[in-house]
């Protein structure tokens, strides 16, 4: 259940400086290579596979359990998007998850301002409560998540799912956003003070350019979880034109058991926002998930 | 700032956290306590609840079978992260050229959805048309070819496979920093004094990898106490076949959700706060463990 790609705070310290020295040799030689691309193949061969399947036919599949997509065929694509209603599907998930993504980002670029900036007491015990949050199975919470929903008139609907995703990820965009704000010298705002500008002037004309590096890390690393949960959209949604991907997913999956091309294209149709993502955003997802490493 | 503007500042967020997670969390832990009829709320009954998960049906069967399940989750993904995982981050150490993409393309299985990444394994497992089976009838393993997620006795150990197959590029990017922060001379002074690679790794780099278990370990176990996604698409809400791959979010899922009892809230609650317990009270645990570990290897 866990699909936060939550990098814990290890990995997030700068590496410190390290001396010049020779060049070590790689354990394992070229053995350890090849074994390391073997591994490569096996990671990433089920995945192939999801797509190759997804482009032939479902006789085809019967047949020939190991043939490749010649010539493809996006018959099954056409099928799961209008038939198995995955048009729809994939509207709500984009829906739900840009919303959240973006509301959580705006209201924890704010706090983790007001939070970096300020040496109150009361405040640094807010910080403490935020940051509690990390490590909180909130989906256990979903009993009373579903209720208090029903008692606002939120249940089946996605403005419901959206705030509960977009309060979920308030600790973590805050860890993050806080620690990059303390890193920037509070010399900047001083002078823009001198100048006679406000302090919410300051935040978006000074502070918001310099800290989008960190804000893009944050978007990237909450839409992953988000477009991939489960539980609350198959708890919380109950008409089927409002569902999300994964639970449009479950029900597919009982419709269409036997049209296993589509069903490989549901899935893959599933995956491509992720693709995408990776493909633009390859730069925040390396740099978020190797931060620290020396060299 | 002046604490005013802070308050200004936090105040969107924290009306968001509060009301839709702080709030939901506390009372998630008083549900457990009250009786219920259908979702009006009883009276306060102590710990009952808890009483009738140990002594009644079908939880006296259920709850003991879905943790050891979940045990068994925990075990089997750690094995594999620490023998697999950490392997693969000591071949990829000093790689610089081809670290980055490696760790790449390992990361790659656990950004797909567990629910996308289930239904996936259950298509290619399939006994009809499945190319894991027809892979191996192809080679001359006939004798393996069999319904892998159909059977009970294999059933788990598929969900425990399936993943670690999708999550061991984390430990491995984790074991990968730690391994950065060691220092080279330690174990080129070892070298140098006669020690194997091996008799190195042992005694030099693995006690300083030792945070960096501890770190794999508590995220590993709260990871497999809240299993829910995996097993719901390997094996549907009832842990199919005939239980097997039952764990205890699923076990809580139907008793919320499928079960027409009165009390459903109560028991589920209850399944609920238990876990919650074993999460906190594990993590608790293994960090004290830990810091003592930590402390006689600083000795």
């Amino acid at each position: 259940m866990t699909t936060t790609l939550v990098a814990p705070p290890e990995t997030r310290e700068p590496a410190p400086p390290q001396p010049q020295r020779r060049r070590q040799r790689p354990v394992g030689g070229v053995v350890g290579s090849a074994a390391l691309w073997v591994y490569a193949i096996g990671a990433l061969v089920p995945l192939l596979l999801m797509v190759s399947n997804s482009l032939r036919s479902t006789p085809s599949l019967y047949s020939e359990p190991l043939s490749g997509p010649w010539p493809p065929n996006v018959d099954s694509y056409r099928r799961a998007w209008t038939d198995g209603h995955f048009g729809e599907y994939f509207l709500s998930s984009l829906l739900v998850t840009t919303g959240a993504v973006l509301l959580s980002t705006a209201v924890a670029t704010m706090a983790a301002y007001g939070l970096a900036r300020s040496r109150s007491r009361i405040l640094s015990v807010i910080e403490s409560v935020f940051l509690s949050g990390l490590l909180l199975p909130i989906h256990l919470a979903v009993l009373p998540i579903f209720y208090l929903m029903d008692g606002m008139g939120l249940v089946d609907s996605r403005w419901g799912l959206m705030l509960v995703y977009a309060a979920a990820g308030v600790p973590f965009s805050i860890f993050v956003l806080t620690t990059f704000f303390r890193q920037l010298p509070p010399e900047l705002e001083e002078a823009a003070r001198i100048d006679g500008a406000t302090t919410w002037q300051m935040f978006v004309r000074i502070m918001l350019p310099l800290v989008r590096p960190a804000v893009a890390t944050v978007v990237v690393f909450r839409f992953v979880p988000i477009w991939n949960d489960f539980l609350f959209p198959l708890v919380l949604l109950r008409s089927r034109e409002k569902y999300t991907v994964p639970v449009g997913l479950t029900s597919f999956f009982g419709e269409y058991s036997t049209d296993w091309s589509s069903l490989f294209a549901g899935l893959v149709i599933a995956t491509v926002p992720l693709i995408v993502l990776f493909l633009v955003a390859t730069r925040q997802i390396v740099a978020g998930l190797t931060a620290g490493m020396s060299k | 700032m002046s604490r005013r503007s802070g308050l200004l500042f936090v105040a969107p967020a924290l009306l968001l956290f509060g009301v839709f997670v702080l709030y939901p969390m506390v009372s998630a832990l008083s549900y457990a306590f009250f009786t219920w009829h259908g979702t009006t709320r009883g009276v306060f009954v102590g710990l009952s609840n808890f009483g009738v998960l140990f002594t009644q049906e079908p939880f006296r069967e259920q709850l003991p079978r879905a943790f050891g399940h979940n045990v068994a989750f925990f075990v089997g993904t750690m094995v594999i992260q620490n023998t697999l995982g950490l392997g693969i981050a000591v071949l990829l150490h000093r790689r610089a050229r081809t670290r980055r993409l490696l760790q790449t393309l390992y990361a790659m299985p656990y950004l797909v959805s567990p629910i996308v990444i289930g239904y996936l394994w259950t298509l290619l497992l399939s006994p009809t048309f499945g190319p894991v089976n027809a892979l191996l009838r192809t080679v001359g393993l006939e004798s393996l070819a069999v319904p892998w997620l159909g059977d009970p006795s294999t059933a788990l150990w598929v969900v425990v496979l399936v993943s670690a197959w999708q999550w061991v590029g984390f430990p491995v990017l984790l074991y990968g920093a730690a391994l950065g922060g060691v220092p080279e001379e330690l174990s080129e002074a070892a070298r140098v004094d006669g020690a194997s690679h091996w008799q190195t790794f042992r005694s030099i780099t693995l006690p300083l990898l030792v945070p960096a278990i501890g770190t794999v370990s508590v995220l590993t176990f709260i990871f497999a106490m809240e299993a829910f996604a995996l097993p719901y698409a390997l094996g549907g809400s009832t842990g199919n076949p005939a239980g097997a791959t039952d764990f205890m979010s699923l076990l809580f899922y139907r008793t919320a959700f499928e079960n027409g009892s009165t009390n459903a809230i109560g028991s589920s609650s209850a399944i609920a706060t238990l876990l919650f317990a074993v999460i906190f009270g594990g993590a608790v645990l293994a960090t004290r463990v830990l810091r003592r570990a930590e402390n006689r290897i600083g000795a």
